[in-house]
């Protein structure tokens, strides 16, 4: 039979069409239903699977951080001292920006729609400061300092407008009855000797890392914080990462099982990453000389050298301001494992590295590593760096079921040789050659990973930290949190006591390399053997 | 002379192999195109952005703007899960089967675009096969071209019942 037999449509009668048509009109209507019934045994399946999975580690599936509360009006007056690069960060990270910055930001967003960097900063928290004091040796950059200070474009600022007041010698800012509290953003041979006179002087403090140039100075800055009854905060903001809060939920429930093996390192290929910074875009050197930069001032009680504008640029090249790489990224690596496992201070430590590439008058190593032992806590720290490579290496937890990768986000996959999950492994319901879940700040939760597109994703990342929805940058996260501490008390995660921690363990990894041998904690005597 | 089709030609006189290989292809199409819709719609994490991120060639900066705003994005992924659940579910059943060819022909070519395999255009995401210039997205949309030409939903479908209304 076919159609043609039926004839034209306006023969038929018009009281309805004949069975036939009916049929063929109707015959596609069980494909529905097959089609229903088979799409729902799926989705019964891959739920089944993923509840499987998820009931198994006992995490929550959902990436709601514990609310933060709104912040406080009490207005706290800041002082900044040094105003180099990190300093007019903290500016911004506080709200305040620079009208260049703003320009720029505003350029670049228009170039490239995706670019909301300064979108995001603009939907920062208001945080209720006024910066009063910027303390700077370089006139160029304290005059810029005030220009932020004063700024009133940044976020939602209901705080009053105060005048600021510009220093060169930090001891007259730690003078002023105007200003609360301090943020230390010099290079590192002066943290300990402001930390130290700014608590004397009643100032709360926000000092970056690292905390203290040498051992001798960090029992110094202890006692000090710790008697002052002052609120302090290192600078150590990466944990603020809303990965971090997942991982932590990981760690606590035990999914990676023993951990005896972390892997967390550095990878930089560029001058500027090399510390050369002294130098524009065309290659002469940047503004700055002996009239301009009060030198005596910012040798401080290091040992007088005639001006270098290598020198003020640079100072993490030399052992004379600071400790290299160990000071400057280890310490922030160290921190991040620090604030998960509870490390506190490695029972041992040995490093190593050289000069072998940056061939420069550098004093400090461009590739080093670090090895800590924790032999109470039955596992090891390895640190790895280089600065002649940019490679994008994660920190890597790895456990006897699970290994973590913590970044801006979090992927755990399973251990083929897996104990824990070894039937599941064997059924086909985990595949180890992709990542069992991946939390990606920004999404609703944790996805446990089951299909094929869901395995891509797991193998991108995000850049930035989610809060709510919101894009958040990580430095105004700490120093919100220092702030909030300031006004109503409560525990930092940053203190003196795991600021004692990270920095120990970094100066034990510099005496290590600079005296060749390894370096270790006694726990009785609270001393470096 | 009234009829339900469209311009002056004749109405097609299929036979028996060519309504039903018709039928059979808007079938395989439209629940492909259900399923893709389903699927998404009950993944709380899937959207569009990823894939509007990784476009590329002539229409690229198009699409990178509509992942720009997480609005867009937003209504780009509502429009992009219905469309495909309501193209696949009028083309299983034959409703409004013409309009559906075509409304599948317009997603497929923005599929197409944003991710089209021409030489030296190389995309981050993964897919099956070896393709130059002609996919099966483009595949697709040339079959749903043979549907919108070839009218057979008012023959084997509920636009049967829609056609001959008095």
């Amino acid at each position: 039979m076919n159609l043609k037999s039926e004839g034209s449509p306006e023969k038929q009668s018009t009281s309805g069409f004949t069975r036939r048509q009916i049929l063929k009109g109707l015959a596609s209507l069980p494909v529905l239903g097959l089609f229903a019934q088979q799409f729902l045994r799926k989705m019964e399946y891959d739920s089944g699977r993923r509840s499987q999975i998820l009931s198994e580690l006992d995490l929550n599936g959902n990436a709601r951080l514990p609310a933060t509360a709104p912040i406080s009006d009490r207005l706290i007056r800041l002082g900044i001292i040094g105003f180099g690069v990190r300093g007019e960060e903290s500016a911004r990270a506080l709200g305040f920006a620079h009208p260049d910055w703003l320009e720029q930001g505003q350029r670049e967003a228009q170039n490239n729609k995706l670019d909301t960097r300064l979108q995001d900063w603009l939907n920062q928290e208001n945080l209720q400061v006024a910066i009063t004091g910027i303390c700077e040796v370089f006139e160029q950059r304290r005059e810029r300092g005030l220009q932020v200070a004063k700024n009133k474009f940044g976020p939602s600022n209901t705080a009053p407008s105060l005048p600021v007041t510009a220093y060169t010698d930090y001891r007259e800012l730690l003078d002023s009855k105007d200003i609360d509290a301090v943020i230390i953003d010099t290079p590192d041979h002066h943290h300990a000797q402001m930390t130290i006179e700014a608590m004397k002087a009643g100032k709360h403090v926000y000092c970056e890392k690292c905390l203290t140039r040498t051992v001798d100075e960090l029992y110094q800055v202890r006692e000090a914080v710790k008697t002052s009854g002052l609120v302090f905060q290192l600078g150590h903001q990466y944990h603020q990462n809303s990965s971090y809060a997942k991982a932590r939920e990981v760690i606590e429930k035990n999914i990676l099982g023993k951990i005896t093996l972390i892997e967390v390192t550095t990878n930089r290929n560029t001058p500027d990453g090399a510390w050369i910074r002294h130098l524009d875009a065309q290659g002469n050197p940047k503004p700055g000389n002996a009239q301009t930069i009060d030198w005596d001032l910012w040798l401080g009680s290091r040992p007088k050298v005639p001006f270098s504008i290598d020198r003020f640029y640079n100072w993490t090249k030399w052992w004379d301001y600071a400790t290299g790489l160990s000071g400057q990224l280890l310490s922030h690596e160290y921190d991040a494992v620090n604030q998960l496992l509870g490390l506190g201070i490695p029972a041992s430590v040995t490093a190593s590295g050289g000069i072998y590439y940056f061939k420069d008058n550098r004093e400090i190593p461009d590739i080093f590593h670090a090895v800590f032992e924790f032999p109470d806590k039955n596992l090891t720290l390895m640190y790895s760096a280089s600065l002649a490579n940019s490679r994008p290496r994660s920190r890597v937890f790895m456990g006897h079921d699970a290994s973590m990768e913590l970044g801006d986000d979090l992927k755990v996959t399973v251990d083929y040789n897996s104990t824990r999950f070894s039937e599941k492994i064997k059924s086909g319901l985990i595949d180890t050659s992709a990542p069992l879940f991946t939390y990606r700040p920004g999404a609703g939760g944790i996805d446990a990973v089951t299909t094929a597109s869901e395995k891509f994703y797991a193998s991108r990342g995000l850049i930035y930290t989610y809060r709510d929805g919101k894009r958040v940058d990580t430095t105004h996260l700490h120093l919100r949190e220092w702030l909030e501490g300031i006004r109503s008390g409560g525990k930092l995660s940053c203190g003196i006591d795991k600021a004692f921690e990270v920095t120990l363990a970094c100066h034990m990894a510099t005496i290590s390399y600079l005296e060749g041998r390894t370096v270790k904690w006694n726990e009785k005597k609270q001393l470096i053997v | 002379m009234t009829n339900s089709n469209s311009g002056s030609l004749p109405p097609p006189s299929y036979s028996s192999l060519q309504l039903w290989s018709l039928v059979i292809l808007r079938i395989f199409i439209g629940w492909h195109f259900l399923y893709e819709g389903l699927v998404k719609l009950f993944n709380p994490y899937w959207s569009s952005m990823g894939y509007l991120i990784e476009s590329r060639g002539l229409f690229s900066s198009f699409f990178i703007s509509l992942a720009a705003s997480p609005v867009v994005v937003q209504v780009v992924d509502f429009l992009n899960i219905w469309g495909l659940i309501l193209i696949g579910f009028g083309l299983i059943v034959g409703l409004f089967t013409r309009i559906s060819s075509v409304l599948g022909m317009i997603l497929l070519f923005l599929y197409y675009f944003s991710q089209p395999p021409f030489i030296g255009l190389e995309s981050a995401l993964p897919t099956e096969g070896s393709y130059l210039i002609i996919n099966k997205t483009l595949i697709e949309l040339a079959a749903l071209l043979v549907l919108f030409a070839f009218p057979n939903g008012q023959y084997a479908g509920l636009d049967l019942f829609l056609s001959r209304k008095k």
